[in-house]
């Protein structure tokens, strides 16, 4: 298959960097031994333009550029400038790569499932490796932003205090918090849901609050319930409760009038029509709340524990860990939130592939 | 009318609960006061009131925040420090070039992912994941960090809000430069029309009203993320800082005020989104 133009500058862009860096890394040839490979390994397909190579040779390129960077960077100094070319020219490398894996799996010549999961995981890689190389190779202190090692190996020493944390903020406060606020909004949207007069006074204030910074409410709420897990399971509740509300009540008038009454021809009783036809229309709607909540419900568990906490748990180790310079350990902390919020994320987006397989949404494929 | 009626009638019932729990929360500590001052059967109408005017309520009663508001905007000077209405024009002002740095951001991001394949498959993944990350938590690192290189005071706290405030706006411009059919982009072609007139005469204006809804959730989060942002550096003034003082001090009725003034700020930016939102709607022919 012929390069698109973007291919051919980016191939160009990153092949003539790493010329570049050839030439300009001859008179100090052998300092590192697996960059100058990887300006060689980088040059060659410029003398192959007219027919391109495979594209998984761009994708190894790529790799081996990043390891090879990473492998010899210098220790306590700055980077030479053939290191930042290499870098680049790896950059430019794995972008060509990415281009052309998509347009190889939009002309149908890959399959669509699991190469299409390659790109993402290239980019952040890609970007793991890039913040590797510019916090060593410039020199940033750790007091900014500790390169990924660093995290990783803080991540690896520190897991007892990482895991009493976790257990700490998701456990103890935002499982509970989110089951009781999105019990609750779906209770109360159900009731509201029977009342047209309730549902015409409560939804313009639901729709408001939930749009109001709700967090605020947390240190009311630690002055309310204490430094322990109870007021931050609070503002938990507080902040899922509308979303869920607002949401609900929207995908209990899903189910269309005709729908509702072929329920009626079949003399269904109100909670027959609810359980059988109503809710699970609402299905896609209460998802969509469930979805939203998940991340809202670490946030406010995190930014609630700012205003007091035992000592213990994530936003507690967050704040004091900026106090006293251990960047690391934070961003080992974020590291876990972010694997946590993720999870919990997808177990939700798992849970609706498989409970509203019927909307088109899911049936589509793509969401 | 008919629709003000029920709005109208909760509110009063959420008043009503509001001064019954503040008479029931706040009475311990008044059984307390009133055993100390010698003072015994109390009235229950004068006890009520009692506990709607003490100094540190557990809950403070709706007319005690409406009177803190009320001193604290326009009873004082505006350059005071403690004026709400000063701290809240930091938050303001931080909200507000965070929200146009979000906004530019997130159409950017979306034009680049309905161009270019390799970056829908590429960024959506990680612009969702990165939303995973709690970046309030990351908030006060943030602030630190671009301390220490220099930059303090507005632009920490705008680039946490427009972190917050570009997500919405990315899904919701995907989705909006997405919405034209297959049947208008053929007609596009049939006119022989450029990707950039497909793009400007076509694709911008179905998007505009995606680009709207996300522009009010984005307004309203954007805030929050300012709030955040004014945890971590209590010199620096702000809603939140006077929620954290007045957290540490004990002031609810402080905590209150600028909660409330935090949400009608809120509301003040989303119902300007939406006014504009109709003036734009109208001035492109859509009836309301």
């Amino acid at each position: 298959m012929r390069l698109s133009n973007l291919q051919l500058y980016l191939l160009l862009v990153g092949g003539g960097a790493a010329m570049l860096g050839l030439a300009l890394s001859l008179p100090t040839l052998g300092n590192a031994p697996l960059v100058l490979i990887f300006f060689v390994l980088a040059t060659l397909p410029l003398f192959r333009l007219a027919k391109p190579l495979s594209l998984w040779l761009d994708g190894l390129i790529a790799i081996f550029g990043a390891v090879a960077l990473i492998a010899s960077l210098p220790q306590g100094a700055s980077m030479p400038l053939h290191h930042w070319l290499a870098l680049f020219s790896a950059w430019a490398f794995a972008w060509l790569f990415v281009e052309r894996l998509s347009a190889a799996i939009r002309a149908g010549t890959l399959p669509e499932t699991g190469t299409s999961l390659i790109i993402p995981v290239i980019f952040g890689l890609a970007l793991l490796a890039m913040w590797e190389v510019v916090t060593r190779g410039a020199n940033v202190p750790a007091v900014l932003l500790p390169p990924p090692s660093a995290i990783g190996a803080r991540m690896a020493a520190e897991t007892g205090i990482l895991w009493a944390d976790f257990v700490q903020t998701f456990i103890r406060s935002v499982l509970p918090g989110y089951a009781i606020g999105c019990l609750a909004g779906l209770g109360v949207a159900i009731l509201v849901d029977r009342s047209p007069f309730l549902k015409a006074g409560i939804m313009p204030i639901g729709n408001f609050m939930s749009a109001l910074p709700i967090i605020g409410i947390a240190p009311i709420m630690v002055m309310w319930f204490g430094f322990d897990w109870q007021s931050k399971a609070a503002v938990v509740v507080a902040m899922t409760f509308f979303p869920m509300l607002v949401n609900t009540v929207a995908g209990l008038n899903a189910a269309s009038v005709m729908e509702r009454d072929l329920m009626r021809t079949y003399a269904a009783s109100y909670w027959q029509t609810l359980f059988k036809l109503r809710l699970p229309a609402a299905g896609p709607f209460i998802f969509n709340a469930l979805k939203i909540n998940s991340t809202l419900a670490l946030i406010g568990a995190i930014v609630a524990e700012f205003f007091g906490t035992p000592v213990v748990g994530m936003g507690f180790r967050i704040s004091t860990g900026v106090g006293r310079l251990a960047i690391d350990l934070v961003w080992a902390e974020i590291a876990v939130a972010a694997v946590a919020g993720s999870a919990f994320y997808g177990v939700i987006a798992l849970i609706e592939r498989g409970v509203t397989f019927w909307h088109p949404s899911v049936r589509g494929g793509r969401a | 009318m008919t629709r003000i009626i029920p709005v109208l009638t909760v509110l009063a019932a959420i008043g009503l609960f509001w001064y019954a729990m503040a008479v029931h929360m706040n009475a311990p500590w008044q059984n307390t006061l009133n055993t100390r001052a010698g003072l015994e059967n109390v009235a229950l109408l004068d006890f009520a009131q009692q506990t709607w005017a003490q100094d540190k309520p557990v809950l403070p009663a709706p007319h005690q925040v409406a009177t803190e508001i009320w001193n604290a905007t326009i009873g004082l000077e505006f350059t005071s420090r403690r004026s709400l209405a000063y701290h809240a024009w930091i938050t303001l002002s931080a909200t507000l070039l965070g929200f146009a740095l979000g906004t530019v951001l997130g159409v950017a991001l979306a034009v680049a992912i309905i161009h270019n394949d390799a970056s829908d498959r590429s960024l959506m993944p990680w612009i969702i994941a990165s939303q995973t990350i709690p970046i309030l938590a990351v908030a006060p690192m943030v602030v630190v960090g671009l301390g220490a290189v220099g930059l303090t005071g507005l632009v920490p706290k705008s680039l946490i809000s427009m972190y917050l405030s570009f997500f919405p706006v990315v899904v919701g411009m995907v989705k909006g430069l997405r919405s034209p059919e297959g049947i208008q982009l053929d007609l596009m072609r049939t006119y022989d029309a450029t990707p950039w007139q497909t793009f400007w005469k076509l694709r911008w204006p179905a998007a505009i009203p995606f680009l709207f809804a996300s522009m009010k959730v984005g307004i309203a989060i954007s805030l929050i993320g300012a709030v955040v942002a004014e945890l971590s550096n209590a010199s620096g003034g702000g809603l939140g800082v006077r929620l954290l003082t007045g957290s540490y001090n004990g002031q609810t009725i402080q905590i209150w005020a600028a909660l409330f003034i935090a949400a009608g700020l809120a509301a003040v930016l989303v119902a300007i989104v939406g006014s504009t939102e109709k003036w734009v709607n109208g001035r492109m022919g859509v009836r309301a």
